[in-house]
């Protein structure tokens, strides 16, 4: 499935099913410091991502 | 996961409330948190007129939806800091949220009104980016809240934000700052009352926010921002709160209860030595302020004295 990371924007494949929480886990990013949208819906942890899910992964920090 | 108010499926779940919750169910839990921030610390009194200092990012934007929503009178405040393209997009999301909720976006340019920029402020006075970006904002922000005759200047500031500003303050034992840390900063003479709405929320919370509301917002971070000590501090409780959920809020809260009054007497000595600015007026510990002195600066080296400056 299709996975947007930003900062910098970049689009990654990754193979499912996967729960949201291991995905974290595997592309080393801090669940409090993201959001995960699938298909234009937020998404919780315990979710499992799957083709032909497109998933965004939003950084939510800011350094302001 | 299920919601926790009302078992529809949950939309997000926020591991320091032990909680999930629905999208309608979530929103309400903003809400609830603004109302008890601003009641718990008497931010805004019935009928006061509020401008909220707008940047186009998640905080902001969902802060003054947020406060709108509550039914507070509130205008916004856009300031141009010249950072290229991402000051271009950042005032595009400001102007596009006012103009679909039909609200009132006082549009300000640091390079337009005040002849510089945050890059030429960083390079030209030797300050890092944010130093001047911040000093700038809380200057312009004030000034044009008491010759709009404000009561309230609102920010964006989360419970993050603040989080992070509280370890940088707290490993460098400021007191002079941890006394103003606090979420109401009282009017005194040259200053309107700042407020801090969004201090129970974190930024999760208020990304999720947009996203679910549908605020548009820039995403991408300010690219002066990269590498600065906030973003590290954020980095590090972020850590913590993943083994220790709660621990940035708790962190925060305690200092407010039991912390803060300990540094106050030394923020009100600060505050008492203030006297107007001889350029601009504004409340000062010296002669003239630092944002007038910043501009300044930025100015001689733009224009070195001797240097002949082409009339207009």
């Amino acid at each position: 499935m299709k996975v947007l990371l930003r900062n910098p924007k970049r689009e990654v494949e990754m193979p499912g099913p996967v729960r949201v929480s291991k995905l974290l886990e595997h592309l080393g990013l801090n669940p409090e410091s993201v959001l995960v949208i699938r298909n234009d819906t937020l998404v919780t942890h315990d979710e499992h991502l799957d083709e032909p899910d497109v998933v965004e992964i939003r950084p939510v920090i800011s350094g302001g | 996961m299920k919601c926790r108010r009302c078992k529809a499926p949950a939309v997000i779940d926020i591991r320091r409330h032990n909680a999930a919750f629905c999208r309608d169910c979530f929103l309400r839990h903003c809400t609830e948190q603004v109302r008890r921030a601003i009641d718990h610390f008497d931010m805004i009194r019935p009928g006061e007129r509020v401008l909220m200092a707008v940047s186009g990012g998640k905080d902001s934007l969902g802060a003054w939806d947020l406060l709108t929503g509550l039914g507070y009178e509130c205008d916004g405040l856009y300031l141009g800091l010249g950072i290229g393209e991402y000051s271009e997009s950042s005032h595009g999301y400001a102007r596009d949220f006012a103009d679909s909720r039909q609200l009132r976006l006082i549009e300000v340019g640091l390079p337009e009104d005040h002849g510089f920029d945050i890059p030429s402020a960083a390079t030209g006075a030797a300050r890092s980016p944010c130093g001047a970006c911040g000093l700038s904002k809380r200057h312009l922000f004030n000034r044009h809240a008491l010759e709009g005759s404000y009561d309230v200047v609102a920010t964006g500031h989360n419970l993050d934000d603040e989080a992070a500003v509280l370890l940088g303050n707290t490993l460098r034992w400021d007191g002079s700052y941890l006394g103003r840390q606090y979420p109401v900063l009282p009017a005194s003479p040259g200053f309107v009352r700042k407020v801090k709405p969004l201090v129970r929320l974190t930024e999760r919370e208020m990304a999720a926010y947009c996203v679910l509301t549908g605020i548009d917002y820039i995403v991408e971070e300010c690219p002066m921002a990269e590498g600065n000590r906030h973003l590290a501090y954020k980095d590090v409780l972020n850590s913590l709160e993943a083994t220790s959920p709660g621990a940035k809020a708790s962190f925060l809260f305690s200092f407010w209860e039991r912390g803060h009054a300990h540094f106050a007497a030394e923020a009100d000595e600060e505050r008492a030595e203030l006297r107007p600015c001889v350029e601009c007026g504004s409340p000062t510990t010296g002669d003239v302020c630092a944002f007038c002195k910043l501009g300044e600066r930025v100015r001689r080296r733009s224009h070195p004295r001797g240097a002949e400056v082409a009339p207009e």
